[in-house]
Formats: C-alpha cells, sequence, structure tokens
C-alpha cells in the first residue's frame, strides 16, 4: 500500500489559517489501512482544528467527507456538491489523491494533510516499512523476493556493500542489510549459485526516467 | 600489459606493490594536497585520491589527481557511485585519462547519511561492479556503457575494494568473484587487524583461483592511539579490530601508543608477506602520511622500483 503520516498541525493551521470554511477530505484506502487518511482521522483532524480556531477567536466550519478513492474521478465526484460551500479543501488522501482533486476543482485551493511516505507493507501492529520503490522492471523473481532497490540503502545490484554487519544496514542498526536477508532467502531455497550472476546496470526508464510514467490499456479504454 | 599504468607493470613484474592515499583537501588550496603527496614522493608507488570520503565534500578527485600527475606522482583516481551517474563517471573517466591518469578504484562510496551533507540526494544509478565493468567495456571493447563507439578509448587499470570482514562473511569471497567476473584488475582491502580472518578469507580466494586472476593489495592502517581503535573497533562499519589489538594499544603509555601502533602495523606487513596471493600493500596513513615512508622502509619494502615512481619526464612531454 502507499503510506503516509499526517503533517504537523502547525503546518496544517498555516496553510487553512486564510479560510473561514474547509472541506476535509479522507480516503477509505491505503491513508485508511496505515491510519493516516481515514474516516476516523477525518473526525479527529477535524475537532483538532475546530477546537483551536475557536481558542483563537476565529471560528472554522469544518465539512467531513471520506471518498471511497481519491485517486479516481469517481469518487472524487461525490465533492462536487459540497465544493460550492467551502472555501478550500484539505486533503487526507496521498499525493495521488491530492492532485485528483486538485484537477477536478479547478479554481479551489487544496492542500494536503498528510506526507506521502512510501509503498509498503506492515510489519506488526504500528509499524510499516518500504518494499517496493516502483522501479517499472521488477527484479524480484532474481533476488529472492527482496527489493535491492527499495530495500539496500545503496540500490546494490550485485552483493553487499562493505558496511554490512550483523545482518544490518550501516546507515540504521535498526534496518536489515537487504543483501543478507537475499542471501539468506537464496540460501533457503538452495540457489546460492545465482548471487554469482553479475546483474547488467539498470535501464532507469521504466522507473521514471523517460519522463511521467502511464499506463494505457487499449483494451479497457471506452 | 592491458594498461600503461605503472601500478600494472610494478605488480606484472612480480614486485610486491605500495600504495597508499591522500584526502584532498576540503577547500581550494592546492599546495595542501601537493605537501600531503610530496611526503609519498619516491615511497610509493601509486597514490589513491579519495573522492568525497565520508560523504564530505571535498576538492574533487579528478582535480587533485591532475595536482598529482603534474608532480610527476601516479594518482589513483577513486570514483564512488553516490555522487555521479554513469554520464558523468564516463565523461570524468575521459577527462583523467586524458590528463594521463590511467589508474582508478571503483567504489560505492560512504553513505551520505555519515557525511557533512545529509539532507543530499545519493545517485546510485550503477553499483560498484556495474562501474568496474563499464570502465572495462571503455577499455577493452571501446564502447560507452550506452554503447556507441569511443573515439580514443581510455585504457584504465581497473582497481575496486574488499571487505573481508563484513557480513555475511561466507559470500565475502563470491563478492571478489564477481568483481572479477566484472574486469577487475586489482583490489585494495579494508584495514586488516584480524589477521586470522584475512588469512581465512585468502585461502578461500586461492581455493578458487581467484588470486591469480586480480592482484590483491593488504590494506594496512597504522594505529595512532587505543582510542583510535576503539573507535575503529566500535563506530566504523565493516571494521574487525580484535579485544587484542585494543588491549596491547591501551596497554602502554600514551605517549607510546603511535610507536606500538606502528610496531602492529609492521608485524602485519611482515606476517601478510608470507601469504601467497597478497600482492603488494595499500597504506592508508588516516591524517598521518608523515609516517609512510617511516613504514615503507621499516618494513623493508625500499627501495621502490626505480625510474617508476617518478617520471616527470614523461610528464613533461605530455604522452600518458
Amino acid at each position: 500500500m502507499i503510506t503516509a503520516e499526517r503533517k504537523p498541525m502547525q503546518e496544517l493551521i498555516q496553510c487553512i489559517k486564510p479560510y473561514r470554511s474547509i472541506l476535509l477530505a479522507g480516503c477509505n484506502e491505503c491513508v485508511t489501512v496505515c491510519a493516516a487518511g481515514g474516516r476516523k482521522e477525518v473526525g479527529v483532524l477535524a475537532a483538532a482544528l475546530k477546537l483551536h480556531f475557536l481558542k483563537e477567536g476565529q471560528p472554522l466550519e469544518i465539512q467531513e467527507i471520506t471518498l471511497e478513492r481519491q485517486c479516481d474521478p469517481e469518487y472524487v465526484e461525490q465533492m462536487a456538491p459540497s465544493i460550492g460551500q467551502v472555501d478550500a479543501v484539505l486533503s487526507m488522501a496521498c499525493g495521488c489523491g491530492v492532485q485528483e482533486v486538485a484537477r477536478r476543482f479547478q479554481d479551489k485551493p487544496v492542500f494536503p494533510a498528510l506526507n506521502t511516505k512510501f509503498m509498503g507493507a506492515s510489519e506488526r501492529q504500528g509499524v510499516w516499512a518500504e518494499r517496493c520503490q516502483g522501479c517499472g522492471d521488477c527484479v524480484l523473481g532474481f533476488t529472492a523476493g527482496v527489493c535491492p532497490v527499495a530495500r539496500c540503502s545503496k540500490r546494490l545490484f550485485n552483493g553487499p556493500c562493505g558496511g554490512s554487519s550483523n545482518g544490518k544496514c550501516e546507515v540504521d542498526p535498526n534496518l536489515d542489510c537487504a543483501w543478507q536477508l537475499i542471501w539468506d532467502r537464496l540460501k533457503s531455497l538452495g540457489l546460492t549459485e545465482r548471487y554469482e550472476e553479475n546483474l547488467p546496470a539498470k535501464d532507469w526508464r521504466p522507473a521514471g526516467g523517460a519522463g511521467p510514467r502511464k499506463i494505457v490499456r487499449e483494451d479497457m479504454a471506452l | 600489459m592491458k594498461t600503461a599504468s605503472t601500478l600494472e607493470k610494478i605488480l606484472a613484474s612480480g614486485e610486491l606493490a605500495v600504495t597508499s592515499e591522500c584526502g584532498p583537501p576540503r577547500g581550494a588550496l592546492p599546495e595542501k594536497i601537493r605537501a600531503k603527496a610530496d611526503l609519498l614522493r619516491g615511497y610509493v608507488d601509486a597514490v589513491n585520491v579519495t573522492d568525497n570520503q565520508t560523504a564530505m565534500v571535498r576538492m574533487s578527485s579528478l582535480a587533485a589527481c591532475i595536482l598529482l600527475r603534474q608532480m610527476g606522482l601516479h594518482p589513483i583516481l577513486q570514483m564512488v557511485t553516490r555522487d555521479r551517474n554513469r554520464l558523468a563517471m564516463q565523461s570524468d573517466i575521459l577527462g583523467a585519462y586524458a590528463h594521463g591518469i590511467d589508474t582508478m578504484l571503483c567504489l560505492s562510496g560512504d553513505h551520505p547519511h555519515f557525511g557533512d551533507h545529509p539532507m543530499a540526494a545519493a545517485v546510485h544509478d550503477i553499483d560498484s561492479i556495474q562501474m568496474i565493468q563499464m570502465v572495462k567495456d571503455m577499455r577493452d571493447a571501446g564502447v560507452f556503457q550506452g554503447g556507441e563507439k569511443i573515439d580514443g578509448p581510455p585504457r584504465m587499470f581497473i582497481g575496486a575494494a574488499a571487505n573481508p570482514f563484513a557480513d555475511p562473511f561466507e559470500l565475502r569471497v563470491s563478492r571478489l568473484a564477481k568483481k572479477v567476473k566484472a574486469g577487475v584488475d586489482f583490489i585494495q582491502t579494508q584495514c586488516i587487524y584480524n589477521l586470522d580472518k584475512f588469512e581465512k578469507w585468502m585461502e578461500g580466494v586461492r581455493n578458487r583461483g581467484l588470486h591469480e586472476q586480480v592482484y590483491i593489495l593488504a590494506g594496512i592502517t597504522p594505529m595512532k592511539s587505543v582510542g583510535m581503535a576503539r573507535y575503529m573497533k566500535h563506530k566504523v562499519p565493516g571494521m574487525d579490530v580484535p579485544d587484542e589489538v585494543v588491549k596491547r594499544l591501551g596497554g602502554v603509555p600514551k605517549d607510546k601508543q603511535a610507536d606500538e601502533g606502528i610496531k602492529i602495523c609492521l608485524e602485519t606487513i611482515a606476517r601478510l608477506k608470507n601469504v601467497e596471493g597478497v600482492r603488494g600493500f595499500h597504506l592508508m596513513a588516516i591524517e598521518w602520511e608523515q609516517k609512510v615512508p617511516e613504514i615503507v622502509e621499516r618494513a623493508g619494502l625500499l627501495p621502490r622500483p626505480e625510474g617508476l615512481t617518478l617520471d616527470v619526464q614523461n610528464v613533461l612531454g605530455g604522452k600518458p
């Protein structure tokens, strides 16, 4: 999923200070799962902002909405009836959702309430970790299911650097060395000889090196 | 001979090679690196010039290499994958070779996290093994990494690092094998303090015949004090400093610790001279360059091969 964290309260307050009414828009997908921008977080943030501006003597009117998916025009359309009644939108979706709202409502200021972080997985309750950088040409089949692009701090394709120590990365002792994980998996799979195949220099075009990326499925297009 | 590199000539002759290193200054003063390099003249065969080591901004390795070359020394251009993409690397390699720099070292580099610009984006377009392959293809096939032909290919003698002490130990010989497969000509190892482990690694290297495909220079760094030993042991990733070394340095008075450090380093060189496959030494006297001549002399590595360490004539003639 796409993970995100809420921005600091002060930054949000600065963004919406000039406005008297806002639409606070959550998203029911990834940011709900990582507890950053779902219906519950919308409610909590709305209450906190209302209280803050009330104390300041400048009451803020907040409408709350949580869309099924903010990255999908079909659902973003559900904001249309409320949009004329507010001065600005504060979006609790990932960056994709924020941009979709901005695209649909051309003359309405839109602010992100979250910092979008990475594509990751839940390691345990309350902990998410990066797993994929969307490089567009997946090597997991070769690297035993552990990604060197997303999980090696130096993005090494051919084994651990000299800083791998006790299975940990030199950058952070709490971070697993991706190549230690790859090596352990190769051993479990009986594929250690694969380690000695040199992976050639990567073509970064599918990773975004050729400009912003797009998928066009002719078979699905209307 | 693959190249005109002096280091290659010495290694091919069977003589033990000696290299050392110079960190470029944190400023634009050329006399600083000249002074450091001058200490090494006549005592080493080639001098590594580091590339923003420890991820701190310094005078560029290429520019500092040119200064050394103008002094008639043989610089080894260090290049890390952290700061350059493949276009920048290749153009700098062409520029280096045009200035008579024919030996280089391919590294991934310390992570920006450790330096003075932790906010910088690391490039890592290619990794160090892919860089070795790229430099080899530039030399032997005369092509750029992108496939186009080079008009006047650079003939670099290609080096890389190896750390026998990092984890997982069991694939450290394999990692060397990968570098050999990519086309590396010589290796400089991480500083060696745990000799037993190094010898075990060398045994693995010999078992696969890798010592006959690549020249291995053993990395040596003299300890200045017990404080330095403790720092290296606990704070430097991938460094293996056994307790005995710390104890030995701690067991002598403070003003004798530097001497003890030199003694340990000389004993290390003496022992490693007998290890089959060790073809020379890489002396990294960190901010202690003035000790290199003494170490080289006391280790019985003098004189350096005549006429090779000083070839000012060649430089003045303008030919690499």
